[in-house]
């Protein structure tokens, strides 16, 4: 299992996410430049957190114009696993790879905090580790992850079971005072109605080690692993 | 060089230097220095540059000790934390720019203290801020503009903003104080020196294009606040955090090639104070550059205003000749400009050329060690008011006075600001924000490194000699809740002006009693800063606020501590004698109105005493929590204590012997004392380390249930203290 950690200039969140990858799962890792138009053998490419071109004009705005992103459009069209987190959703939103965008946190505040969110689906490569509507913790951080989308839009991502993650209470009560910047229905995270392309806002990859506050975010990373074996075994 | 015209006073006033320092240039340059010359002059001695009002006391401090691989006078600190790593650590103010412009002046004060982690070759990993603003609600406009701007940098960069301190007084109404604090990891064989080694070796100017912003910004910060410094906002900088992290990974990316000899960052002075600090640490050395190769943002730009733009985001690279292109290539790799702007000489001479004509030409250390310290007389000022503790009100309702204590600016949680801050990027945050201090593990190995910032300036103003002694004692405290041990020390004096025989005697004293404690602690100052003139239009002088950075070490960070309690059932002690130190108290002007009498008398003998017991208890692992005792005293703590862990605490009443009062015991600010929580199986054992170290405790209660009580005296639930603890600060 390859996973492909994608760096733009201003991406922050690659080290974490390699490091989780290389050092905590043990998976093999390639970072892949901004500028590469080539995956290089990768299962599944990250879009990790970060301000990439500094997120002038708009949150991946620019992002998406870059030599690799043509590529990831490419690959998953053919059904291989990309993984937007945070700026990584955002970027994801931008390209039209998922629906909706990310505009400013409700509190028009930068947010950084633990969550709890609900698994709507378990029967994703990248969350199949985890139990049916199970909770889990992973923090955010934010200042722009407030899902929006039109009503049109919101109805059919409900419909087609496409919103996988919603931010919700210790209990996976999802109520208003368990949504920490706004979303359109608690949403944190979505996938494509494919189900190969996941877009979330609160970051796994701090949370894959105990001495971090908890390990939840390991089990996406461990799915996404798993779901590549059963590819080969299939 | 051509003679320049002779200077009147007002172009002096301009630019900062005296009659009498200007006399002295006359003198040493045998002519008249020019219009560049005077500029470059005049930001290099100023006193944000030249700390030639501070320098005499500065040597005062002790900087060596065993751990510390770089002491002061580099871009930053180092000290040898084991296993081949070193930590990279200073602490720089940005207090004029931020009050102007509160957002960009923090914001470029996180993004200088960054570079200058950088240049000493290692990787920033953590940033904390301490903080000081006039009362809210009348100060909002600085507060938020400040937390943004700290966390609009620190957060775009990705580098965890993880700890720092806010207080609130009157004196910061008019000059708000923004400390910024940078730790960073480097192997120590990969530890670099600004040193312009080398004659012939090119200089690199890499980084952002040279604008006008920020020329004089130096000078400005040498001189008080007034009226008219509104009109300086064009000395304000403005940050591109974006910029600086490509900065950033590309000067990582040096690691991998021999071909660089120095980095340096461009901040206060900027290409003038650059390059003359780089040359002036090699005996000898001088240096050559061409102000017409410097890339600019703007047309139009006077050689004059390139060596004195305070331009963000730009550092100065040292390169053995003819290997030139391999460093450019790997900013190139980042997108970013370098240009070949000059060349390390041997004459010892500062040559400024534009193009083919000689701009500026002088002696490297009248530049960096020319301007003349200032003799400046201390005197004492009329002692602060006498504390009469007789004529103090008997406290009557000690859970009320515990709410209105918790809710006071001062004292409540300060999760509002911080849940704005990234703290977790880089996955290395083993202690959040909350707590004592904040810890950070070394990836790839057992080690934790605990950091703090930390001063009272009420004690300070009421004694600056035991503040300053207290500001260390804390710092070190909160380092030791951790379980860590305290490592060294970055200082950064924010006082008001110098001039004035009291503000004078208050730096001298302070800094003595910073000297002594950090001696009796064994603590060496690594790096530091000073900003003087903390006084808006000379009629409201800031309290001396002496700032202390601390990082300490633990080996093996599985064993670290939280402040909260941890289970039900442990007993809670109370490690430390308590003493009637209500003077400067948070209890004494919150429910008193008044700011009085000396601040706790601190026994250093007793702080190692009682940091030793913490240490060598949380080392057997005896411990499950240990909190500092500080401002609100020991019921503040134990609430807080209470509310980390999600766990309230029962005991009897409590009944001080004689002549201890009850405010003092409850809410008395004595040093030296931390609340543990202690599983009942290993109580017998920290009794007895207790006996064999000489300190006192006092078992207070167990920690259990929802409420925070003491039979018959005190009795509030988690759910109210919560309520007083997290409302919104501003």
């Amino acid at each position: 299992m390859r996973f492909g950690v994608v760096v733009f200039p201003g991406t922050w969140s690659d080290r974490d996410c390699g490091w989780v990858v290389d050092q905590v799962l043990g998976a093999e890792l390639q970072y892949l430049w901004h500028k590469d138009a080539d995956l290089k053998g990768c299962d599944c490419v990250i879009l990790p957190g970060g301000f990439a071109y500094g997120d002038y004009l708009r949150t991946g705005a620019i992002a998406r114009f870059a030599p690799v992103m043509e590529k990831i459009g490419e690959f998953a069209d053919r059904g291989g696993l990309v993984w937007g987190i945070c700026n990584g959703f955002q970027i994801l939103c931008e390209a039209g790879l998922l629906p909706g965008a990310l505009i400013r946190n409700a509190s028009l505040e930068f947010r950084c905090q633990w969550t709890n969110l609900l698994v709507e689906r378990n029967d994703l490569a990248f969350t199949s580790k985890c139990e049916e509507r199970e909770v889990i913790r992973v923090p955010i951080s934010h200042g722009e992850g407030n899902y929006f989308a039109d009503p049109a839009t919101l109805s059919r991502l409900e419909q087609r079971g496409q919103v996988v993650f919603r931010y919700c209470d210790g209990d996976g009560r999802v109520i208003p005072s368990s949504n920490p910047n706004g979303s359109l229905h608690n949403i944190a995270g979505i996938v494509n109605a494919r189900g190969n392309v996941l877009g979330m806002m609160p970051h796994p990859e701090r949370c894959a080690e105990t001495e971090l506050g908890g390990t939840d975010g390991l089990k996406l990373f461990r799915s996404v692993a798993e779901s590549a074996i059963k590819v080969l075994v299939s | 060089m051509k003679a320049g015209p002779a200077v009147d006073e007002r172009r002096l006033r301009e630019v900062a230097l005296s009659p009498e320092e200007y006399r002295g240039i006359v003198e040493r340059l045998k002519r008249q220095p020019n219009e560049v010359e005077l500029g470059m002059l005049g930001v290099l001695w100023s006193e944000h540059c030249s700390y030639k009002s501070s320098k005499a006391l500065l040597r005062r401090l002790p900087s060596a000790g065993k751990a510390v691989l770089q002491g002061p006078g580099e871009n930053a600190g180092a000290v040898s934390i084991g296993e081949g790593w070193a930590a990279v650590f200073k602490i720089e103010s940005h207090n004029h720019p931020s009050a102007i412009e509160p957002y960009q002046g923090a914001a470029t004060g996180v993004g200088g203290i960054i570079r200058d982690v950088i240049a000493m070759g290692a990787r920033p990993v953590a940033l904390l801020d301490s903080l000081r603003f006039g009362p809210p609600p009348e100060s909002d406009r600085h507060f938020e503009g400040v937390v943004a701007g700290v966390g609009g940098y620190g957060n775009c960069i990705g580098i965890p903003t993880v700890g720092g301190e806010v207080y609130f007084d009157e004196c910061y109404a008019q000059n708000p104080l923004v400390n910024a604090m940078c730790v960073g990891l480097v192997r120590v064989d990969q530890l670099m020196r600004a040193r312009a080694e080398g004659t012939g070796n090119s200089i690199l100017l890499v980084g952002a294009d040279t604008g006008r912003d920020g020329i004089h910004g130096a000078s400005f910060a040498s001189l008080e606040l007034d009226d008219s410094s509104a009109e300086r906002r064009p000395a304000v900088q403005v940050g591109n955090p974006f910029l600086e992290k490509c900065l950033l990974e590309a000067c990582m990316d040096l690691a991998h090639t021999d071909a660089v000899v120095a980095v340096q960052d461009l901040g206060a002075a900027g290409l003038t104070s650059a390059v003359a600090e780089c040359a002036g640490r090699v005996e000898g050395a001088g240096a050559r550059i061409d102000v017409s190769r410097v890339p600019r943002r703007e047309r139009g730009m006077r050689p004059y205003d390139v060596m004195l733009s305070e331009s963000q985001e730009r550092m100065l690279v040292v390169v053995r000749r003819g290997r030139e292109a391999e460093v450019e290539a790997i900013f190139e790799a980042w997108d970013l400009t370098s240009a070949v702007i000059g060349e390390v000489t041997d004459d010892g001479l500062l040559t400024v050329m534009d193009g083919g004509d000689e701009v500026a030409r002088l002696p490297v250390q009248l530049l960096t060690d020319g301007a003349p310290a200032r003799r400046l007389v201390g005197m004492a000022p009329e002692p602060a008011p006498e504390l009469d503790l007789d004529s103090l009100a008997p406290l009557s309702d000690p859970g009320a006075a515990l709410l209105r204590l918790l809710a006071s600016p001062n004292l409540m949680s300060r999760r509002g600001i911080f849940r704005r801050y990234d703290h977790m990027v880089g996955d290395g945050t083993v202690i959040a924000p909350g707590g004592d201090a904040a810890m950070i593990r070394v990836k790839g190995t057992e080690l934790g490194l605990a950091m703090t910032t930390d001063c009272n300036s009420r004690y300070c103003h009421l004694d600056p000699h035991t503040g300053a002694q207290l500001a260390v004692a804390e710092a070190a405290r909160n380092i030791i809740a951790t379980g860590a041990r305290p490592l060294a020390v970055t200082d950064c004096l924010n006082f008001a002006n110098p001039d004035r025989p009291e503000v004078y005697w208050e730096l001298e004293e302070a800094v003595d009693g910073l000297a002594y404690a950090c001696r009796a602690l064994e603590l060496p100052v690594v790096s530091g800063n000073v900003s003087l003139y903390n006084d808006a239009s000379g009629q409201s002088p800031i309290y001396p606020t002496p700032v202390i950075g601390m990082v300490g070490l633990i080996d093996d960070y599985a064993r670290r501590l939280g402040a909260g309690f941890r289970a039900e059932g442990d007993f809670v002690l109370l490690i430390g004698s308590s003493h009637n130190d209500l003077g400067g108290s948070e209890y004494l002007k919150i429910e008193h109105g008044q700011v009085a009498g000396r601040p706790p008398a601190l026994d250093l003998a007793r702080e190692r005493a009682s940091g030793a017991l913490v240490l060598a208890a949380a080392e057997h692992g005896y411990l499950h929590s240990a909190h500092d005792c500080a401002e609100g005293g020991m019921l503040v703590a134990l609430a807080e204590s209470c509310l980390l862990g999600g766990i309230g605490m029962r005991g009897p009443a409590i009944r001080p012997e004689s002549p201890l009062r009850l405010d003092s015991a409850l809410f008395g600010e004595s040093p030296s004392r931390f609340i543990v929580s202690v599983p009942s199986r290993a109580m017998p054992e920290v009794q007895s380390l207790a006996r064999r170290h000489h300190v006192e405790i006092a078992l207070l209660g167990l920690a259990g249930g929802d409420v925070l009580e003491f039979e018959g005296q005190v009795k509030v639930s988690l759910a109210d203290l919560r309520g007083a603890w997290e409302g919104r600060i501003t």
